[in-house]
């Protein structure tokens, strides 16, 4: 396997592994079943799903999975569901980046994040 | 598995909110062994597909759901300590952005569903690991063993939270039995996700796969071998 096949097969699986997540939030949620999950329902069955008290507001334009101010739902919970995933792929992005151990050998340069899978391939060299 | 606002009192949401900043704060100093270069983008792309999964609720029968939880499936690809630091950024991003789990109860939720999921859904497949074959292709099995046991696991603590703090004067008896049915057949769609996900990004990057380390390595040597 060609060294240039190997890298397009690893921006591959970023490439399909990001669509799928959008595609999932964005497109099957729509579909998802609308029943109470598990423990809304048990709390229901049993007697204290009263006692739930309603949402704080945050002022976000996504509660409830809708966005606020689209009147079509599947647009509306499409947009929410591609906002969400954008979201966590940001905070949970950028936290697991400042974490990150900083090995000294994986710092040749500034190209060092774009090549992102870095294995050591002593063909490039 | 989302605990809203108002079902366990304020001194027991204080306290699981003490535990879930312990365990968060030890997650985060422990993570960044597991975190370099290569993991810490793919740790990102799994707390999205998580949030991106727990969306997805399917149908358990008699009128009920169930979702992804995540917390076996993150530890599995990322590392223990990383998949409870994703399943707190969901969370996180729920509580604030989509109204979803109560703000006073994200510390509840946290304890839930990133600490005690990940504990017991990692713990279990490590030991679902040691026993089978050591190999790559055991890997999405155990971890939908870890999967399976994750969800009632949280569902168990969830019903001890409430016989202790719970704003509702109802028989934890009742309460268990239903949580631990429910939550078990939500166990076997969970095994379901978590071992396809794992077995999916096995088979094109082990490399990739915290839980597959040691296993993955034996790849290269094999596609060399056949090369010469």
């Amino acid at each position: 396997m060609s060294s240039t096949s190997r890298t397009s097969g690893r921006r591959r699986f970023w490439a399909v592994a990001l669509l799928v997540t959008l595609l999932v939030a964005g497109v099957g949620s729509y579909y998802a079943s609308s029943h109470p999950d598990g423990l809304e329902y048990v709390a229901e069955k049993t007697g204290f799903i009263d006692t739930a008290e309603d949402p704080v507001d945050t002022g976000s334009p996504f509660a409830d999975y809708g966005t606020k101010g689209v009147e079509d739902e599947r647009l509306s919970g499409g947009i929410a569901g591609v906002a969400g995933v954008g979201l966590t792929l940001l905070v949970g992005g950028g936290l697991f980046w400042l974490l990150r151990r900083r090995t000294p050998a994986d710092q040749p340069g500034p190209q060092d994040d774009a090549r992102g899978d870095s294995q050591p391939e002593p063909a490039h060299h | 598995m989302h605990v809203p606002d108002g079902f366990l009192d304020a001194p027991t949401s204080v306290a699981t909110g003490v535990v879930a900043a312990a365990g968060v704060g030890i997650a985060l100093r422990r993570a960044r062994a597991e975190l370099d270069d290569r993991t810490a983008p793919m740790a990102g792309l799994v707390a999205a597909f998580v949030f991106a999964g727990q969306m997805i609720n399917f149908p358990v029968g008699a009128g009920t759901s169930g979702h992804l939880l995540g917390g076996a499936l993150a530890a599995v690809l990322v590392g223990p300590w990383t998949g409870a630091l994703c399943i707190s950024v969901v969370l996180l991003v729920q509580g604030l952005f989509m109204a979803d789990g109560g703000l006073t109860a994200l510390g509840t939720n946290i304890t839930l569903l990133a600490l005690i999921s990940v504990v017991v859904g990692y713990g279990a497949f490590v030991l679902l690991r040691a026993v089978l074959p050591r190999s790559v292709a055991s890997v999405p099995i155990a971890a939908a063993g870890g999967a399976l046991v994750s969800v009632p696991a949280a569902a168990a603590v969830f019903t001890l939270l409430f016989a202790i703090g719970g704003t509702a004067d109802v028989a934890t008896g009742k309460v268990l039995t239903a949580m631990l049915g429910w939550h078990t057949v939500i166990g076997i769609g969970e095994a379901v996700v978590t071992g396809l996900v794992v077995s999916a990004v096995v088979a094109s990057r082990p490399d990739l796969v915290h839980g597959a380390r040691g296993l993955a390595a034996r790849r290269p040597l094999v596609t060399s071998e056949a090369a010469a």
